[in-house]
């Protein structure tokens, strides 16, 4: 009887202990970014086996052989070229005050790129390049500019060419709070909105490399490492709020305002899963 | 006679003309559809289309055309609530699309 008193004891404790490891074990959806962002590169590289990791920077041309062609003749006179001027020439250009964008950047802002967005303790929120360009002037008694318009776009497409060739070093601090922006990023990029009912992933990672009417649509992963991006359709260069805005028109949904706090969030969702990818922009893309 | 007295109420009713939609009508068809538009607005997913709907409403109003006033408010109000319903159904369904 002793014996048997003893075995079940022996039995229920195993039992105890199974299910302490049980829920302390960690649940199969609990949110790791670092394993997002693994399975984010392996999807696209499974894929797209031809295409090399490096080259998804590239969006549509790293899957099209005949685009890339093309892109590469263009890249000869790049149609970003006069942004990259005007950018340079308003980033050196010192503020009423005397002080400069340089000023307000690590580095003077030279080589910078990689680094935005970041998560700001300080402020509990995400920062993204636009939204530090416009404190920077605000800081230094300027008006912030449009984010969706040229001077903006020029700013940062002249941040950008200096920072060419840098891979993503989107950080992910040990804060709830910066988890939780990028857990709202990643709802964002995933939800389906508009009456087309699309989200951005049934154009980005369910259909990269198709044809919607007459554009190739890119790959999420590295989606953004481009930008800000010279748009042969917009005649003109577009930063990263005027493309988000005008993906969710086309879907025919009410876009949020440029900088919002999804939208800033969804940039720092997508910048991380492409980290150590190295900055392309500005692009260029049809 | 009785039968009588309904079939000729019957029929002087259906000689009569359709009333016209007015004004009043319009106003409370476009308040409903106004009003999903607003909930669809606190689940930030509204609809372009939704809003341009609404839009055609208001301007058939202007023009004395209640009919189709009423009509552009009533797919409005349709429009908006499929967008009620998107918002609602992703809020979990989401993770489906999710790589892991």
């Amino acid at each position: 009887m002793r014996v048997v008193v003893a075995f079940l004891s022996a039995l229920v404790t195993a039992a105890l202990a199974a299910g302490v490891i049980a829920q302390g074990a960690p649940a199969s959806d609990a949110p790791d970014p670092a394993a997002d962002a693994r399975a984010f590169r392996d999807y696209f590289v499974k894929k797209f086996p031809k295409s090399k990791l490096e080259d998804f920077v590239n969006g549509p041309y790293s899957m099209n052989e005949d685009m890339r062609r093309q892109w590469q003749g263009k890249e000869e006179f790049p149609p970003y070229e006069f942004a990259l001027e005007a950018g340079k020439e308003m980033f050196t250009k010192p503020f009423k005050n005397g002080k400069t964008y340089a000023d307000c950047f690590e580095n003077g802002g030279v080589g910078v790129r990689q680094n935005f967005p970041y998560f700001d303790a300080r402020q509990g929120e995400v920062v993204t390049l636009e939204l530090a360009l416009n404190r920077c002037r605000s800081a230094n008694g300027e008006e912030p500019l449009s984010y969706v318009k040229d001077d903006m776009a020029s700013l940062t497409a002249y941040m950008a060419f200096t920072s060419r060739g840098k891979p993503f070093d989107i950080k992910m601090p040990d804060d709830p709070r910066a988890r939780a922006a990028y857990e709202n990023g990643k709802r964002y990029f995933y939800t389906r909105r508009g009456q087309l009912n699309f989200s951005c992933a049934s154009c980005h990672v369910q259909s990269p490399g198709e044809r919607l009417r007459a554009e190739i649509l890119a790959p999420a992963l590295g989606i953004l490492n481009a930008m800000p991006i010279y748009r042969s359709e917009w005649a003109g260069m577009g930063t990263i709020s005027r493309r988000f805005v005008t993906c969710n028109s086309q879907t025919r949904a009410i876009p949020e305002e440029p900088q919002s706090e999804d939208y800033r969030d969804l940039e720092y969702f997508l910048s991380y899963v492409s980290n150590g990818l190295p900055i392309s922009g500005p692009g260029a893309r049809p | 006679m009785r039968r009588m007295a309904l079939v000729a109420s019957l029929l002087v009713a259906a000689a009569m003309p359709a009333r016209a939609a007015s004004e009043a009508d319009f106003k409370a068809a476009y308040a409903i559809a106004e009003a999903a538009e607003k909930e669809a607005g606190s689940l930030r997913n509204q609809w372009v289309t939704t809003e341009a709907t609404l839009s055609a409403a208001r301007k058939a109003a202007e023009k004395g055309d209640f009919d189709g006033a009423i009509a552009s408010a009533k797919e409005a109000e349709a429009l908006a609530r499929a967008s009620i319903f998107q918002a609602t159904s992703e809020k979990e369904r989401w993770k489906d699309a999710e790589i892991r």
